[in-house]
């Protein structure tokens, strides 16, 4: 009898559904990081698989800055109501009282207060022991050292240089109290798999991800894109209708747009295979030197 | 990769041909400045796996930082932290995926030095395939030895040897089959038959992706093409079903599943099982995923099996086959790497993970350790971080298993620290100890409560815990003074005494100090069971031989009772004169000085002797007994 070998794809599916029963095996307090993206939406499907037909044995948290895209807020609570999870939203309050935003105090500072702290303050909150997160190895270059189960101390620091040994598929899940794990099921996929898998289990993402006329203006060499009417125009800046879409998803004011007629999974695709340059470009954060992911990880920022 | 000018049909066709491949997942091991770096930067290079983005940043840093003159650098790659990059060295293991016309790979790229032995492991623990590089003009070395032991003992059969740097040795033909004929003999000892060897230069990029020019004389294949054709894994007894059980899917009264990835062979609706331990059978009766059931799931896939009948099934349990099942056994010989700073401590008790079970388990003392550089066995009583020991595994129940080399899912195991959490080892099955099955519990007719009825109390023991001087021994020695002028039977087991007779061959050291204890606790066990009320006075400063101890010990039979003088205060009384002898360096492992003594957490006593006069604290400890009545005899 010759034996059906599984496609890369199923194979990576498995390992994923596998990852994610072990922590609800052996976690008494798991959440899942929702950030919307394509990344969160395969997690998300494949969280489904894993623990069909029951529930979802776990919540998701989505870390709201206040400043995502409007649509992307849409498309959350729609799929909070078609798969009926439980949905945590949470804001730094402390950010809200000093009305932090990226056009007034920077991205860093942003960034800084409310995601990385309100990450730390929700988990602590909420007393999550383990957080799904939907990075890839693939991203950059600190990542791909890091384990698919990621020990963080009761600060939610990340110690590269004294992670716990991996072996096998036997993860350890065990911490003590105040400590918590990061959890990524995603670690082995490239950012052509989950385009793939997206295609293939036809599974839906958010608009922005296709092209289409979008108002946007052009700021130190980024397609910014006019979402509201808090993003403070310069003199000489006027918003112009250009046909754009999004590799990756985040705060508006921080988010690259990119010049793209891709206007269906397959053409995204098609892309993505002749493209010239990494997913993370986008990304305004990132832009500063390699290390930073690097230290941003070691300061709890996922 | 795909040209801009193909149609959205092009991609189809691509995406076809990228959902058939198979993945390779294979492990680099080379040392410090071997080329490492630069050999998976070259293969990332040469099949395209890079931006324009990540060029531009390379160029720019090979200029910067590059040890290459300005020619690109590719170790600047994969070098990842950035305390890496700053020392020039790779500390953890790296994880990097590309793909080719024909295969999908995952590179774990591992540290070299003995002392990222355990990175090693962890990289080699998924792989299939090792890649061993070797400078051509060092040649076969020792490290080179310790990574194929290491591969070779994580069941990696497949190797490659990429005789680097061949452009510094003239490209010469002898020195390339030298090295070869060398390192051939040595792996034939190791068991390690499919070896390609392969002259390489991975700065120039010969026979990286292509035969080189510089080395006709070469006719194998470049290191590429035979990872793309290198034919992949097929255990054997891959025809038999087996999962083990992860979680149960309880949603609701009428719906039980069971979820879990097969690990081999196939698992069909109808199919005859038997589940492990227990023993009992079923047939499946469906396979749900979410889209639908299916009729059949293979090797690799997650799945969630429901069985015809109620049968008790939970986390831990192997499903497999119901006419070729796993064997049981709770004791086991096994390989065993250590992986913390702190050593392994024979019969210390650890968790031990196993496929999906999370159980009590210890180690004996290893039968010997294997110098990793000479492959010689040693003698050893413990393992130190990154060494490698052949030791019994013993569990506290029975469990389902297959030997490592059958299945790496049922037979490779990590050891957790109760306390620390951290994973502190890991361990392959070689095979179960006849004995496992051969001992069994006698049964007695006359029990505990028999005996302890006849004495009119409840036994118990009462351990005594604390710092030498801290006044244990008083304590305890008025504490059954008092309990055997009112008639109650007895023993008092005192540190000092035991180390004469019974533990006499033990030391101090850390190893020695949980034998002690786990002597002691067995004896203390017996004696409870024989009905007495027994007295353990000894420093036991690790909590986890206490626990060892209390979890001999039936449920409510055994009362920790921490002695809390502090060490000033027992240093002052210092009554055999130890403390000075231990502070003048004469006595080495001395509790409170040079050894530590962990405190209890949750004593069932605390007895503070700088309060407390030692009658004091004995009638403290007589009205615990009293008020939880170990002084009466126990209910018929
Ligand atoms: N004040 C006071 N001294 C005590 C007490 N218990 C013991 N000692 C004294 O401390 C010294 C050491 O006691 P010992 O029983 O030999 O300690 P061990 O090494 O822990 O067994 C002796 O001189 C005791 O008399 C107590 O409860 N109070």
């Amino acid at each position: 009898m010759v034996r059906r070998k599984l496609t890369h794809l199923e194979a990576l599916e498995s390992e994923s559904i596998h990852i994610m029963r072990e922590v609800v095996a052996e976690c008494s307090r798991p959440v899942m990081l929702y950030s919307i993206g394509k990344d969160s939406a395969v997690m998300l499907h494949l969280a489904l698989k894993a623990f069909y037909p029951a529930k979802l044995p776990f919540p998701l948290l989505h870390v709201d800055t206040r400043w995502k895209f409007r649509e992307m807020i849409e498309f959350r609570d729609r799929m909070a109501r078609t798969h009926g999870f439980e949905l945590i939203v949470y804001t730094n309050p402390e950010g809200v009282e000093r009305s932090i935003g990226p056009f007034t105090h920077g991205s860093a500072l942003h960034t800084q207060i409310m995601k990385t702290e309100a990450l730390k303050q929700a988990l602590d909150h909420y007393g999550f022991d383990a957080a799904f997160g939907g990075a890839r190895r693939d991203e950059e270059k600190s990542r791909a050292k890091e384990r698919i189960f990621s020990f963080r101390d009761s600060r939610h620091h990340w110690d590269p240089k004294n992670q716990r040994p991996e072996l096998w598929s036997l993860y350890n899940a065990r911490i003590n109290k105040g400590e918590s794990i990061r959890v990524f099921p995603l670690s082995n996929w490239t950012e052509l798999d989950v385009w793939q898998y997206i295609l293939q289990e036809q599974i839906e993402i958010v608009p922005l991800y296709f092209a289409a006329e979008r108002p946007v203006v052009n700021r130190g060499g980024q397609l910014i894109m006019v979402d509201d009417d808090r993003m403070p125009l310069l003199p000489d800046e006027r918003p112009e209708q250009r046909l754009v879409r999004f590799r990756t998803l985040g705060c508006y004011p921080l988010t690259g747009a990119i010049p793209s007629a891709a206007a269906s999974l397959l053409e995204i695709i098609e892309e993505m295979l002749t493209t010239t340059s990494s997913e993370r470009q986008g990304r305004v954060i990132d832009h500063d030197q390699a290390a930073s992911m690097e230290k941003k990880k070691q300061e709890g920022y996922f | 990769m795909l040209r801009r000018t193909e149609t959205p049909l092009a991609v189809e066709t691509y995406l076809r041909a990228q959902e058939t491949k198979d993945l390779l997942r294979f492990i680099t091991c080379g040392s410090v400045d071997d080329g490492k770096s630069t050999l998976i930067g070259r293969l990332l290079y040469e099949s395209k796996m890079l931006f324009e983005d990540q060029l531009a940043a390379l160029e720019r840093d090979s200029r910067r930082v590059g040890t290459q003159g300005g020619k690109l650098d590719f170790a600047l790659l994969v070098d990842g932290l950035a305390a890496e990059r700053e020392q020039g060295i790779t500390i953890d293991v790296a994880y990097r995926t590309f793909t080719t016309d024909k295969r999908k790979f995952i590179v774990a790229d591992t540290p070299g030095h003995e002392q990222y032995t355990r990175n090693m492991a962890t990289g080699a623990s998924t792989a299939e395939l090792a890649v061993i590089l070797i400078d051509a003009r060092k040649g076969v070395l020792t490290q080179t030895r310790r990574h194929s032991f290491i591969v070779s003992l994580l069941g990696i059969r497949s190797i490659v040897l990429a005789v680097n740097k061949m452009d510094l040795m003239g490209y010469a033909e002898e020195v390339f089959h030298a090295i070869e004929a060398d390192y051939r003999a040595f792996a034939t000892e190791l068991g390690l038959a499919d070896i390609c060897c392969i002259p390489l230069s991975a700065l120039n990029g010969d026979n990286i992706v292509h035969r080189s020019t510089s080395m006709p004389w070469y006719q194998g294949p470049a290191l590429l093409s035979h990872l793309e054709t290198v034919p992949l894994r097929q255990g054997p007894g891959a025809e038999t079903f087996r999962m083990p059980v992860q979680w149960v899917n309880r949603p609701n009264q009428t719906f039980r599943g069971f979820a879990g990835t097969i690990v081999s062979g196939t698992a069909s609706v109808g199919a005859d099982i038997r589940i492990l331990p227990s023993g009992r059978t079923s047939r499946i009766s469906r396979i749900v995923t979410r889209d639908a059931d299916l009729a059949e799931a293979v090797a690799g896939q997650s799945v969630t099996v429901t069985l015809c009948d109620e049968v008790d099934v939970s986390r831990g349990d192997v499903i497999c086959t119901a006419d070729q099942p796993l064997a049981v056994a709770d004791q086991f010989e096994s390989h065993v790497l250590w992986m913390d700073n702190s050593p392994m401590l024979p019969h210390r008790p650890y968790i031990i993970k196993l496929g999906a079970c999370s159980l009590q388990g210890a180690l004996s003392q290893p039968k010997y350790k294997v110098n990793v550089n000479t492959l010689e066995h040693v003698a050893a009583k413990t393992l130190e971080l990154n060494e490698i020991g052949v030791c019994n595994l013993e569990l506290d129940r029975h469990v389902p298993f297959a030997p490592y080399a059958e299945a790496r899912e049922l037979g490779g195991f990590i050891i957790i620290d109760r306390f620390t959490n951290n994973t502190v080892g890991m361990g392959i099955i070689h095979f179960a100890l006849r004995r496992s099955t051969n001992v069994h519990w006698q049964a007695l007719d006359v029990d505990k409560r028999a005996r302890a009825g006849k004495a009119g109390q409840k036994p118990c023991v009462l351990w005594f815990t604390g710092l030498s001087g801290s006044g244990k021994s008083t304590i305890a020695n008025l504490v059954e003074r008092k309990l055997h002028s009112h008639g109650h039977m007895t023993y008092l087991l005192d540190g000092d005494n035991i180390r004469h007779g019974l533990n006499k061959d033990l030391g101090f050291t850390a190893a020695d100090r949980v034998e002690n204890i786990r002597r002691v606790a067995e004896v203390a066990k017996l004696m409870a069971d024989a009905g007495l009320i027994v007295l353990v006075s000894f420093i036991s400063p690790y909590r986890s031989e206490r626990l060892l101890a209390r979890e001999l010990m039936d449920k409510g039979e055994f009362l920790e009772i921490f002695v809390d003088t502090p060490l000033e205060v027992c240093e002052q009384r210092d009554p055999k004169g130890l403390y000075k002898k231990a502070r003048a360096g004469e006595i080495k492992n001395f509790t409170g000085i040079d050894s530590a003594y962990e405190r209890p957490e949750k004593p069932e006593l605390t007895i503070d002797t700088t309060r407390c006069s030692p009658a004091q604290s004995a009638g403290i400890i007589s009205e615990f007994l009293e008020s939880n009545g170990h002084l009466s005899p126990p209910p018929r």
